[in-house]
């Protein structure tokens, strides 16, 4: 299958993830740390105070995933011993292990000097990082951050993540690196992270424009990758907000919509959809096809707030540097409970002018799934906005039926289409 | 003295009894009483009695409701108990209960809390976070001020304040209960033809619905009770079951690997009134007791975060070897992510020790035990014949 037609922020990042790749892969050559950790609540700003290297575990199965490799990885780790019913991010990532651990740019991806272990709305970080610990033989920092499970975050909560944070996390990271925290190294980080943020917003929400410049699940993906993994809090990744910001208010000016994976400009958009959930990795392409082959656009999702929901109106903030690394941890998106879920992914419809809101139910991811026909259900009601749901899996190219897929998708099209007519009709 | 026979089946028959009534009945004695259900794995008991309410454990549907509306909840990767404990709520079952608390165990049961928040806007529903940091000064001062928010919570529901010596009450009792179950863990690992364990399950299934006063009384008497009858000793095999601390297996299921030549000596199922492993100190004030407690005195399990490589499955290990098991058993539920992530773990340090396992997966509504008596089976005759 062909490549997805590259944007030029898309190329820009591409090489971004290149160089990053380069650091981790060329560590014994120059002597820097590498860490491990996740994308939701990563400590980015933190790590570069400490001149450590970022490694994203879900970012390389991911990776594994579109270059089709995931799918052998999987049934690896599946004959030695792991379940088929836990996350395939996990697996594809053993499995890769067990090949010869090697990164995208063909080199043997080292041992991590220490696994940071941000555990934010996901009870599987925690079991992954145990996992490779065991493997690795390396420090373990976990830095627990509870779960906003009535709806917000406390004070014991921040003060709690805000105590780990000095006495355990920076402590390692003093530890490992050899380098002493400095606070005024943290503030910066913190100043150009929340600049980045800034365009990151105004990109997300520019979705609500007729038509979309963007796809704000398939586009919004590329878009926030800097944000959520190595670059947050570098200049690196200013410029790159800087330059989708001129990208995308390029296409507003001119009334264009995003590139298609074909290649055209997505100007025909006939459905505004909100989606909910993780994409499908391995059949990427031909799942962004569907959509965009009969007119559906993403005008905003909740994939796009699982490393930080800038939109709601968090930013990192300088003067409180410790405290805003606790509240960006507390606010990723499956932190927050279902019924914030509800109102968020509602409001979304609303304010985006959508039509609807899908649902991808990831097979084996349930921190975004479990209590999502819940979701579903509720947001139909409180819109009058009608709700699909499809089943596909992150990495597992097994569990992605084309065929079932397309079919829900032109009922739901149609839905749409009749609810429009019994709208109109009514009016 | 009552027989093992008539006190078990009046704990099957609360624990079968998906209405409730015994609950019900609780509630309805005194004008003004409240009841406050609780999910896996582990909740603060003592809070909600001292409260002046009824903990009651619920655990899944079993295999006698037939969960209709709880499916239309849940896609088929996802496993039973959120959907059975939804098809409770749905059905009315729960139309008693004034409050819920869903303890951390997982991220359905995390999820499951918000939802009830939707379903059930009027009962005070409390997702209950434990630490996972282990240090008294960091995870215990945390805790210390999540268990005063459940404090008043719980004072709010009520109308009543909590007061310190209340909790201390409450906790003394729990000790009780806490020192009644170990000695009923140590008998049946001592005698487990006399206490077998179909048995000692339903005594702490029961024992988690009813005030635990009376459950302590119903311990002793158990005990009195099975020391004196004499039940044949078998040539069975002696085994630990792990896996198996949130949603339960049928009853048959557990009844099934007792009939295929094991005895079982130890396990996690349900594990509430075992996580807290010593006593709660009665000296000091009642919530750094509590935490204090949880913090260094908690079993491992797949829900809490083991800070050491080393010490994983140590606990396990111990808890083995303490029992005289000779071999392990790993039943977890279908799609159970903290039992199977845990898996390789506790396998690999179990073949570490030359410590015998298997393992399978169930549904609380598994109906087909020929399987797992095959399995348990031959996993009994393959120790019998090596060890
Ligand atoms: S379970 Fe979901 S959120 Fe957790 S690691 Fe897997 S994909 Fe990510
Ligand atoms: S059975 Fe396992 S996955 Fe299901 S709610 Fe319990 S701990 Fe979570």
């Amino acid at each position: 299958m062909s490549e997805i037609v590259k944007e030029p922020s898309m190329l820009l990042q591409k090489e971004m993830i290149a160089r990053n790749y380069e650091a981790i892969t060329s560590k014994h050559e120059t002597g820097r740390k590498v860490s491990s950790t996740f994308v939701p609540g990563n400590l980015n700003e933190l790590l570069l105070c400490f001149d450590i290297v970022n490694n994203l575990p879900e970012i390389n199965a991911i990776q594994n995933g579109m270059r089709k490799l995931s799918g052998n990885y999987i049934m690896d780790a599946e004959k030695a011993g792991h379940s088929e019913d836990v996350c395939t991010y996990v697996k594809a990532d053993i499995g890769m292990m067990g090949a010869g651990n090697i990164a995208p740019n063909g080199k043997p991806f080292p041992k991590p000097d220490v696994l940071l272990l941000s555990y934010t709305g996901c009870y599987t970080f925690m079991k992954w990082f145990e996992l490779l610990r065991e493997e690795y033989k390396c420090p373990t920092l976990m830095l627990h951050v509870p779960y906003e499970g009535d709806g917000h975050s406390t004070k014991n909560m921040r003060d709690y993540i805000v105590k780990q944070l000095k006495e355990v996390i920076i402590p390692g990271l003093e530890e490992v690196s050899g380098i002493k925290f400095d606070i005024d190294r943290l503030r910066e980080a913190l100043r150009n992270s929340a600049k980045a943020e800034d365009n990151l917003v105004w990109v997300l929400e520019s979705g609500k424009h007729k038509p979309s410049p963007i796809d704000a699940y398939f586009g919004g993906v590329y878009y926030i990758g800097p944000i959520f993994t190595a670059f947050r809090g570098t200049r690196d990744a200013i410029a790159y907000y800087d330059a989708l910001r001129k990208e995308v208010q390029a296409r507003i000016e001119t009334r264009q919509g995003p590139i298609t994976p074909d290649g055209s400009n997505f100007n025909d958009q006939r459905y505004r959809l909100i989606v909910e959930g993780p994409p499908n990795w391995t059949n990427f392409r031909e799942f962004w096809k569907m959509f965009s082959d009969e007119g559906a656009v993403v005008v905003a999702s909740s994939y796009t707030k699982v490393g930080g929901m800038y939109d709601l109106g968090f930013r990192h903030d300088a003067d409180n540097p410790l405290e805003t690394l606790a509240d960006y941890c507390l606010g990723c998106y499956t932190n927050r409970n279902l019924p914030t879920r509800v109102d968020i992914l509602a409001k979304y419809i609303e304010e985006y002018e959508a039509d609807g809101l899908l649902i991808n139910s990831i097979k084996s991811c349930n921190s975004f799934s479990a209590g999502q026909l819940m979701i579903m259900n509720e947001v139909e009601r409180r819109t009058g906005k009608p709700g699909a749901f499809i089943e596909t899996d992150l990495v597992d190219p097994r569990y992605f039926s084309a065929a079932n897929v397309k079919n829900r998708l032109e009922s739901y099209f149609q839905m749409i289409e009749q609810k429009r007519l019994g709208t109109a009709k009514a009016a | 003295m009552t027989s093992t026979a008539e006190i078990v089946s009046r704990c099957e028959a609360i624990f079968e009894d998906l209405d409730f009534t015994a609950a019900r009945a609780w509630k309805d004695a005194v004008p003004g009483r409240k009841v406050v259900g609780f999910l896996p794995l582990y909740a603060p008991l003592e809070l909600i009695h001292a409260a002046g309410c009824l903990p009651l454990g619920l655990f899944g549907g079993g295999d006698k409701l037939e969960v209709i509306h709880g499916d239309a909840f849940y896609q088929s990767y996802i496993c039973r108990i959120p959907r059975s404990t939804v098809e409770l709520g749905m059905t009315r079952r729960l139309d008693f209960v004034d409050g819920m608390i869903f303890p951390f165990v997982c991220d359905v049961i995390r999820n499951l809390s918000g939802m009830w928040k939707i379903m059930f806007p009027n009962v005070w529903t409390k997702f209950f976070d434990t630490p996972q940091n282990f240090d008294p000064e960091i995870g215990g001062s945390y805790y210390v001020a999540e268990l005063q928010e459940m404090r008043e919570g719980l004072e709010a529901l009520t109308g009543r304040k909590i007061s310190d010596d209340d909790l201390r009450r409450s906790i003394a009792l729990y000790n009780e209960n806490r020192r009644l179950v170990r000695q009923l863990y140590a008998f049946r690992a001592r005698q487990p033809w006399k206490a077998p364990t179909s048995e000692v399950y339903l005594l702490m299934r029961a024992g988690l619905m009813m005030d635990v006063a009376e459950h302590n009384a119903l311990l002793v008497g158990y005990m009195a009770a099975a020391e004196k009858e004499d039940r044949p000793k078998r040539d069975n095999v002696r085994v630990a079951i792990y896996g198996s601390f949130c949603e339960q297996p049928p009853l048959n299921l557990i009844k099934s690997i007792e009939m295929a030549g094991c005895y079982v000596v130890e396990d996690d199922y349900i594990l509430v009134n075992r996580f807290l492993t010593e006593d709660v100190a009665l000296d000091i004030d009642p919530l750094q007791a509590l935490a204090a407690a949880y913090i260094g005195h908690s079993v491992e399990t797949s829900c809490k975060y083991v800070p050491r490589e080393g010490e994983k499955g140590k606990f396990h290990v111990d808890q083995i070897r303490k029992a005289g098991a000779e071999g392990v058993i790993y039943a977890t539920p279908s799609f159970c992510d903290p039992a199977l992530l845990d898996r390789p773990m506790i396998c690999k340090k179990l073949t570490e020790e030359g410590i015998p396992h298997i393992s399978f997966k169930y549904a609380e509504n598994s109906g087909q035990m020929q399987p797992v008596r095959e399995q348990a089976g031959t996993f009994a005759d393959s120790i019998k014949l090596w060890s």
